[in-house]
């Protein structure tokens, strides 16, 4: 197999990955899920809610 | 003992980030000065040589990315990555290891430049043994960065986090392979001198398409890393929608590599990379718009927040910019536009306008809301000066890429301007005397924004002279399994 048919499969091959992503990304049942991560930079907030650092 | 947070290295990387962003601003400035005036340095006698402007570009492209941005990088991502994962640094020793072998890097540049050691290769001046230095330093902070994520505590690895790991792992590919070098004392000749291991177009496609990616992954992906965590900090609340932040991050990711090519429009080049790199850059505006929506959109319903926080004018606005200058870069790599633009002014108005109003206005942001949770203070010191910081560098910005951006479009049509009998209406030395008031105002827009750092270090200042270093910032349990 030659160099440009090898480029030529990977190409198609990353595009179907990158489909399959999105359908990861879109799917119903990981919506919630994904609500959730991006709640993540505030997880430290709710724990330490009424103990701010003033130290 | 209770768990606790490494904020030791965040703290010196913050720090240094406002020194060299000083310093790197202040050679820019300079260099400035040297395109109005180009004998400003010749009177300083035997030291002209050290500080002529072939030198000291090179100097400040170096120092306001790597050390500058570089540092704003290490402190928000080691901070990040341990917030986020509700863990401590891998390891302490590591840490210290990344900052004090990042400030060798970054001294033995600041000493080599200006001596005129230099690989010839555009962001990638420095000298065989700073790259090898330069790869032993990156290999520790990947371990130490990847190697936290690896013992985190929380399930999910939040989207900024995925950013700065793509970031770190492209940076160390990006400077294997462009770096590859035969170092001249192989063949008796001197140490400090090496010459690329590729020949030719070759040789530039290599260079370009590192050149590229380091606007890329190093320039863009690892700063919305930062974006990813801060916006949604200072804004209180989540970003507008998680899953267009990883169609986001893979759609940057299997795009960005074919970019390169644009830089090589009309050279030695194949004509099909040619094209190939200008419909790669095309398709780059959705990704970078998606991105630069999911930001500005996470303030919808909190619009308000954007007139009494200075802070978030700086994250705003950085998203804005990041918006202009990515619509811009694909339209200058569409061949007929690149015809006129390259090799002009227009150009360092595109840089510039990622550079200042993207990179160094997200960071200065960032750092803002950092800077007094590193030293247990609610607030910087002065808030108010925050909005003059702001206000200063906005105005810079635009007086910076405005004129340069007028000054490249001109330079651009005195080139390729013909009369009838096919000779050229203007002479070079034409075109670079219509560029002397465009770059007086370049100067005073470039000296804006460095004296809006001053600001910046004088509240930094205070704000750590009023505050105790914070140590012991505790680790929640985790509570999600």
């Amino acid at each position: 197999m030659d160099a440009g048919t090898l480029s030529s499969i990977v190409t198609v091959l990353f595009f179907i990955l990158f489909i399959a992503i999105l359908w990861w990304v879109f799917k119903r049942d990981n919506k919630q899920k994904f609500e959730d991560a991006g709640n993540l930079p505030f997880q430290e907030d709710a724990e330490d809610a009424g103990k701010r650092r003033t130290d | 003992m209770e768990a606790t947070y490494n904020y030791k290295v965040v703290r010196q990387f913050s720090i240094m980030t406002v020194v060299w962003g000083i310093v790197g601003m202040l050679v820019g400035v300079i260099i400035a000065a040297q395109l109005m005036w180009p004998t400003l340095t010749e009177a300083l006698g035997p030291l002209a040589p050290y500080l002529s402007y072939g030198r000291l570009r090179p100097l400040h492209t170096n120092a306001v990315i790597f050390a500058f941005g570089g540092s704003a990088l290490f402190a928000t991502s080691l901070y990040i990555v341990q917030r986020t994962c509700q863990t401590r640094l891998l390891s302490d020793g590591l840490a210290a290891f990344v900052f004090w072998g990042w400030q060798l890097v970054i001294l033995l540049a600041a000493i080599s430049l200006p001596m005129g050691y230099t690989s010839g290769k555009e962001y990638a001046e420095l000298e065989w043994p700073i790259d090898l230095l330069i790869t032993v330093v990156w290999v520790a902070y990947a371990v130490l960065f990847l190697g936290t994520i690896m013992i985190r505590k929380t399930q999910h690895i939040y989207v900024a986090n995925w950013f700065f790991g793509a970031y770190i792992i492209t940076i160390a590919i990006l400077h294997l392979v462009n770096s590859a070098e035969l170092p001249w004392a192989l063949a008796g000749g001197s140490w400090f001198k090496s010459y690329s291991a590729y020949a030719g177009v070759h040789d530039a496609m290599v260079q370009w398409w590192y050149g590229h990616n380091a606007v890329g992954f190093f320039l863009t992906t690892a700063f919305l890393g930062m974006m990813y965590y801060f916006i949604p900090k200072q804004a209180g609340r989540p970003i507008f929608s998680y899953r267009l932040s990883i169609v986001h991050f893979w759609a940057l990711n299997f795009i960005y590599m074919w970019a390169g090519p644009h830089h090589l429009l009309y050279t030695a080049l194949p004509d099909w990379v040619q094209s190939l790199g200008m419909v790669f850059s095309l398709m780059l505006i959705a990704p970078s718009w998606g991105g630069m929506l999911n930001g500005i959109m996470t303030l919808s319903g909190a619009w308000h927040k954007l007139r009494t926080d200075p802070i978030l004018k700086f994250l705003i606005t950085a998203l804005s910019f990041y918006g202009m200058s990515t619509f811009e870069g694909p339209m200058m790599s569409v061949k007929t536009v690149n015809a006129l633009s390259h090799y002009t002014e227009w150009n360092i108005a595109h840089v510039h306008s990622g550079a200042l109003g993207w990179v160094a206005m997200i960071s200065i942001g960032s750092l803002y809301h950092l800077i007094p949770r590193l030293y247990g203070r609610e607030e910087m010191h002065s808030v108010r000066l925050i909005n003059v910081h702001f206000w200063w560098s906005t105005i810079g910005v635009v007086l910076y890429i405005a004129s340069m951006w007028i000054a490249g479009v001109a330079q651009g049509l005195m080139w390729r301007a013909t009369n009838l009998d096919g000779t050229l209406t203007y002479s070079f030395a034409q075109s670079v005397a219509a560029m002397y008031p465009f770059y007086a105002i370049r100067l005073i827009g470039g000296a804006m924004f460095f004296a809006g750092m001053l600001l910046m270090a004088w509240n930094v200042w205070k704000t750590v002279a009023a505050g105790k270093a914070v140590n012991d910032a505790r680790i929640p349990q985790a509570v999600t399994a």
